[in-house]
């Protein structure tokens, strides 16, 4: 039987990207979080903050407007932008700490029912790197992951208990993967949106802990 | 007699490193930001044992060849992978230990999967605030990152205003090397674009501080209003060879521009 199709990892980032309000602050990881910036809606001012020292950074750069001295969190070499501000690592987290950030973007290696992230240690690898993610997931006012739905080999990343290494515990309020969209709330995982060709039943049966089933559950719009 | 800062060689300003010394190391984990002059220049001079506080331990000379092909790498840049190479390192107090890609082995993976390197790892922002809490004086603080995680194990967890906040002490070290873009003979510096980073942080917060910058202007040349980090914070300062100073590469961009 053929692979039912899944959402790409741009219609994941343009659906987190609708999530974006104007005038947030937003930080966005390094994958598919950092691809979200091509997509908000030009009428909303989004100012994005980098954890390594940058707000209200430009687009990439160019192979010609490259500079050593100007890269975002994942060392890609950024642009400025008029009203751009630079300052220190321990500024940056007073930022993330203080809770100055409205919004922020991180992927998923699993994440709990009760919104416990684990993101940076792969048991297989044995070593790993925390980075800025555990300051971020922990102090974000809101916290949206996106992830595959499923490991490469099929297994749900949506578990009861995460038995990876925690990134921080009851953190994400909201799941976006490449079959759906889940909201984490008090009573539970919300399954809100389901992408186009897929039951909510076969979502279901790739997550592991039971979904609730918004009433007004809908197809992923993609435009 | 009027104050001098500037020192008038790399190798001079390393020259009293010794072994078992802890040495933060600024930066990002990119060239930019990379006091890769000092750090070179630490290689030479051989201290050994060496614990490296830095947010990223770094690529080394082999696997920045690997980077080269998805990105412009400098000449110039020499990180902490290469001091690891090299045998200095004892241990390392970093958020990013290892690299992003399982498919990147930096030489500190080789080491640490060998038993022959130790690793603290440390959330960014809680490693940049054990070093500002060094420089600022700060005993201890409680830190909401971490509870529920590795990170909080052996530590003291207390609940202050409703949520768990962790015990985390600052991280005192004997040399400091620090990348800026341009210094006065005071020690005032200023810095460019995203290479402030850990290198303001970290400014004044060893008992040495070293600062490599493209160029020392006179007393008076820095805007009072825009100095990053006050001179009372700095030790030493070395000046980057022209090669390696941020106008020629930026030169150069520029005629590659022109030759397209």
């Amino acid at each position: 039987m053929a692979e039912k199709e899944r959402l790409s990892r741009e219609t994941i980032a343009f659906r987190v990207a609708r999530e974006f309000e104007d005038g947030m602050v937003v930080n966005l990881g390094i994958g598919i979080p950092t691809l979200c910036l091509n997509y908000p809606t030009p009428d909303k001012e989004i100012l994005y903050q980098t954890e390594n020292g940058c707000l209200n950074f430009g687009c990439n750069a160019t192979p010609e407007e490259a500079d050593f001295d100007l890269v975002n969190a994942g060392g890609q070499m950024v642009t400025t932008k008029p009203g751009m501000s630079l300052f220190s690592h321990d500024e940056s987290f007073a930022m993330i700490r203080g809770g100055h950030i409205d919004l922020c973007v991180l992927g998923v290696m699993q994440v709990s029912e009760k919104g416990d992230l684990a993101n940076w240690l792969l048991p297989e690898r044995g070593i790993g790197s925390i980075g800025g993610a555990m300051d971020l997931a922990s102090n974000a006012k809101k916290l949206i992951v996106v992830t595959e739905h499923t490991t490469k080999d099929g297994k749900p990343k949506i578990v009861h208990e995460c038995t990876y290494e925690l990134t921080a515990v009851e953190c994400v309020d909201m799941i976006v993967t490449d079959l759906a969209v889940i909201d984490v709330t008090d009573k539970g995982l919300v399954l809100k949106e389901v992408a186009p060709g897929w039951t909510v039943e076969e979502v279901q049966e790739l997550t592991e802990p039971k979904l609730i089933i918004a009433p007004d559950v809908k197809e992923v719009q993609l435009m | 007699m009027p104050i001098n800062k500037v020192v008038g060689s790399f190798d001079a300003a390393v020259k009293d490193f010794f072994d078992g010394a802890t040495v933060l190391i600024g930066g990002f984990g990119t060239p930019g930001g990379c006091p890769s002059y000092l750090m070179e220049a630490l290689g030479k001079q051989g201290a050994k044992d060496l614990t490296i506080v830095c947010n990223n331990v770094g690529f080394g000379k082999e696997l920045m060849k690997v980077v080269a092909m998805f990105m412009k790498v400098p000449d110039w840049w020499y990180d902490g992978g290469e001091l690891t190479n090299n045998r200095q390192v004892k241990k390392a107090i970093a958020a990013f230990p290892v690299l992003a890609s399982p498919l990147l082995v930096s030489p500190f993976e080789k080491q640490l999967r060998d038993g022959e390197v130790e690793i603290d790892i440390v959330p960014q922002g809680t490693l940049a605030e054990r070093i500002r809490a060094a420089k600022a004086g700060i005993g201890a603080f409680y830190c909401p990152v971490g509870p529920g995680t590795i990170v909080e194990k052996g530590k003291e967890v207390r609940v202050i205003d409703g949520r768990k906040h962790v015990l985390e002490y600052p991280i005192k070290a004997d040399f400091g090397l620090i990348r800026a873009y341009k210094a006065d003979r005071l020690g005032n510096l200023i810095y460019r674009g995203t290479s402030r980073t850990f290198n303001a942080t970290m400014a004044g917060a060893a008992k040495v501080t070293i600062a490599e910058v493209d160029e020392v202007v006179e007393v008076g040349e820095l805007d009072p209003e825009s100095i990053v980090t006050p001179a009372l914070y700095v030790d030493m300062v070395a000046v980057r060879p022209e090669e390696g100073r941020t106008q020629i590469v930026q030169k150069i961009s520029k005629e590659e521009q022109l030759r397209k």
